[in-house]
């Protein structure tokens, strides 16, 4: 496959896909700082990543933007684009590219498991499929999301007076944690710090059902007695957190399938909910996809590269800079 | 074992004492005989139990899941039972019931080794990751889950309402699943009686002396100072047929050292220090080291680094627990009972005369390098003999540390909570223009300084053998070290006294760390 490289930078188009810094032409998978950055001239992308990219940074951080639907095929010269569901987050797309009779799937990042705040994950059969793998060992096989969900409200009752304090990212998981949430039938307000306010806006402007949100910030210490708060984890220790009654410290996050790796963070309920597939789905998708090479793009690259050779695929790590290793989002 | 997993679950995470105390009473007081003393065997580490080697693990790993896959993962995660623990394939189409502590204790011991990996096997099978983490974990000893013995003790006097310090006396003269302790817990019987002269005695131990607070408000005439002797602390438990030697953790060191043990007399509990040398002249602490880790010594050791004990308290006095009297007593029985009982291996330690405590600190120094000791020890004349650490009665006054720049070589592994951390390094220095090592140190970093050396080894590995990577000779870090000392183990000729990481000196080149000349000069 010449005309693709492994920078994801496609020849016949001159566009880069997700690219670190700033181009003329960037297609762009989800809007998570470490897939979308400012500054590009022409930005491709589904409406729901545009609309993400603006909020965070700014109606002018691209020149341009342009808008595709999933599913719809855009023509450039000889290159068919389409983007398809990746489960993800909200708008995540999977950038299907078909050149010469060939087709690359670039998933971003994905899940295949069900998420009523993402669209759901949709498998493309093609030659090259180019994979995230920030779960990519198989120590990870995260449990159902539910049963995650029934031990944070276990633990509320267990322990009505304290208040459980939730570091999540705040574009998708945070959304993605208070749908879970409602699903279950948790219908008190829940609390929320102002770094996730604009993009929980945005979520119910989609339709997302977040129920009663309110600001964390102005609420005092008796409100929030046995309270569900949710923040970015950077503010789970920060002074922040202080005005906060004897919180529970907790975190949703497929990193805590590791217990040390918890322990060391000071988590002390862990919340194993992942936006990114876990060992069983990723090797699952690939065999799904048919393709007969993959490249794996940022995570655990070895451990899938030698699965993928196990199982008679070409396989190749792709060592993409700039994408956080330790950082899930 | 379901119980005992969420048990260990919870306490891994638990950061508060309390919680932590809480959560362990919880256990006690609500689970059944004998699994709890099972579970506090396990938690102290007093449980034995023909337990599982990790080679056996990885066998049955082996026969599940590609090697690599496998090497992979665990280079990742870093302990053992939770790599396997995760990694072990869910694949049993319905689950049997877990057994429970005492069930899994009897089954193990009830098996041929043979079929023991069958028995694993099943047991895992049956479980979910955190159950099969719990029973690894209690099947390879070693929990490591942030619970000491002192902790899982303060929680059965939680719990109880009976006293630690009650607790611990009788501690160690009892074995899993402890019945008579939880009887007497429960309120059911009186305290367990206990063998004196055949069991260990936790210590009493002293605390860092804090100079610009502590002399302010001391008076120098309610305290006793001796020599802080460079040896290691050991308690002498003897009567007419049972002599014992114990080391601080309350091993049974007796055999390492026949030459102290076949040479006691009398009936009672002594504390000192232990250390070798003619004539009750100590010799520097890398010569008792070839006295020490040796299961029993040879002809040569016994002749060339004969042990002695520089005693300084004294327990029982023949039948007589003398714990609760204080110090000036003790130290006047002790003295009796040395002049009355012939013992050639055991020496009093020296009281040292001071009236004020600028004399002591002078004291301090002009002995420090003749004498070879480590410091003074400060205790207040009326202390009783309190296990632990008690603040205020005992002070520890060590002498200056110093300083050398070495140059990082290897990187090691920790355990534990630093698992996936490189967190032991090897430094050496320079003889002309080689590196040779001359110490190690995994301490004296703060957590962000941890993550930092962490990504640096990582960042300029050279090679990787096992768990060890050598890295590029570029980062230097001053060290901090009690005394150095010649040595014909480490290849620089030198071997360091408590080396500890003071600051990383990031900035500074490597060819400005030192040379062995100048560590020689100062030794």
């Amino acid at each position: 496959m010449q005309w693709i490289n492994h920078e994801l930078y496609i020849a016949p188009i001159d566009a880069y896909i997700d690219p670190i810094k700033p181009v003329d032409k960037a297609i762009i998978t989800h809007g998570h700082a470490d897939h979308a950055r400012p500054g590009h001239q022409k930005v491709l992308a589904s409406r729901q990543t545009i609309d993400i990219m603006k909020i965070r940074y700014g109606e002018k951080s691209a020149t341009s933007f342009q808008s595709m639907e999933f599913g719809k095929p855009l023509r450039i010269n000889d290159v068919t684009i389409t983007l398809h569901p990746a489960g993800h987050i909200l708008g995540s797309a999977q950038i299907s590219i078909e050149y010469r009779g060939q087709r690359v799937v670039v998933t971003g990042d994905y899940k295949t498991i069900p998420d009523s705040s993402a669209q759901a994950f949709e498998i493309i059969k093609c030659d090259l499929f180019v994979t995230e793998a920030t779960f990519g060992l198989p120590i990870f096989q995260h449990p159902s999301p539910h049963n995650e969900i029934n031990n944070l409200l276990k633990s509320i009752s267990e322990q009505p007076k304290r208040t459980h304090l939730i570091g999540v990212y705040s574009l998708g998981k945070a959304q993605r944690v208070i749908s879970l949430l409602r699903e279950a039938g948790y219908d008190h307000p829940i609390f929320i710090h102002g770094a996730l306010e604009k993009l929980c806006d945005y979520y119910s402007s989609e339709g997302i059902n977040l129920g009663l949100l309110r600001k964390a910030l102005v609420q005092d210490k008796e409100t929030m007695k046995g309270a569900v708060v949710m923040a970015p984890p950077s503010a789970l220790r920060d002074r922040w957190s202080r005005r906060l009654m004897d919180p529970i410290i907790c975190q949703a996050s497929g990193w805590m399938t590791i217990k040390q790796r918890a322990k060391r963070s000071g988590v002390e309920l862990p919340l194993i909910i992942s936006d990114h597939a876990d060992w069983n789905e990723l090797t699952s998708t690939i065999d799904s996809t048919e393709a007969d090479t993959i490249w794996v793009t940022h995570g655990r690259e070895d451990a899938l590269v030698h699965w993928c050779k196990l199982n008679g695929k070409n396989a190749e790590p792709l060592r993409l800079q700039g994408r956080d290793e330790e950082l899930e989002i | 074992m379901k119980r005992f997993s969420q048990l260990l679950v919870t306490l891994i995470l638990k950061t508060s004492r309390n919680d932590k105390i809480s959560v362990l009473s919880e256990y006690f007081k609500y689970t059944p005989d004998p699994d709890r003393g099972y579970a506090l065997g396990a938690l102290t580490g007093t449980l034995s139990i023909p337990g599982i080697k990790p080679s056996l693990l990885r066998t049955l790993v082996a026969e599940r899941i590609d090697q690599e896959l496998f090497n992979l993962s665990y280079d990742y995660v870093g302990d053992l039972a939770e790599t396997v623990s995760l990694i072990w394939p869910d694949t049993a189409p319905y689950k049997e019931k877990l057994p429970s502590i005492t069930e899994f204790i009897s089954k193990m011991e009830g098996t041929p080794r043979a079929k023991l990996s069958a028995l694993i096997s099943s047991f895992l099978d049956n479980a979910n990751s955190n159950e099969r983490w719990a029973m690894i974990k209690f099947a390879t000893g070693g929990l490591r889950v942030g619970v000491s013995a002192r902790l899982a003790k303060t929680a059965l006097a939680a719990y109880s309402g009976c006293l630690l310090e009650d607790i611990e006396k009788v501690w160690h003269g009892l074995t899993p699943p402890y019945i008579g302790l939880f009887e007497w817990l429960d309120g059911k019987t009186g305290i367990p009686k206990i063998q004196h002269t055949r069991t260990f005695h936790p210590m009493m131990l002293a605390n860092p002396l804090n100079t610009e607070q502590d002399f302010d408000r001391l008076d120098p005439n309610d305290f006793q100072a001796e020599w802080k002797w460079d040896g290691i602390r050991v308690q002498a438990v003897f009567d007419e047929s049972s002599k014992q030697l114990y080391s601080r953790t309350g091993d049974d060191i007796s055999r390492a050292f026949p030459d102290i043990v076949g040479e006691l007399n009398g009936k009672a509990v002594l504390d000192g220090e232990l250390l070798v040398g003619d004539n009750f002249k100590a010799l520097p602490f890398n010569q008792l080291q070839q006295r020490l880790n040796r299961k029993s010594p040879t002809k040569t050791h016994l002749k060339d680094y004969p042990a002695f004990i520089r005693v300084y308290d004294m327990l029982f006095y023949n039948d007589d627990d003398i714990r609760d009297l204080p110090l000036k007593i003790r130290r006047q029985k002790l003295e009796d009972w040395m002049k009355r009982v012939k013992n050639s291996r055991l020496d009093i330690s020296e009281i040292l005369d001071f009236d004020s405590w600028s004399r002591l600190a002078e004291l301090r120094t002009e002995k420090a390098d003749t004498l070879g000791h480590e410091g003074v020890m400060i205790k207040d004349l009326q202390s009783r003999y309190s296990p632990g650490r008690p603040k205020g009665p005992w002070f520890k006054w060590k002498r200056d540390p110093k300083f050398l720049d070495g140059v990082m070589m290897y990187a090691q592994r920790g355990h534990g909570r630093r698992s996936s951390f490189y967190s032991d390094y090897t430094f050496g220095i320079w003889r002309g223009n080689e590196l040779v090592p001359v110490g190690k140190a995994y301490s004296g970093f703060t957590d962000e300084e941890l993550v930092m050396l962490d990504k640096w080894v990582r960042g300029n590995t050279l090679n990787r053998f096992g768990p060890v990577r050598e890295v590029r000779k570029e980062l230097v870090v001053e060290l901090a070290f009690d005394s150095a000392h010649a040595s014909s183990r480490h290849k620089s000729g030198i071997a360091l006294r408590f080396p500890r990481i003071n600051r990383i000196r990031w900035d500074k080149p490597a060819q400005e760390a030192d040379t062995t000349e100048t560590i020689t000069s100062i030794m």
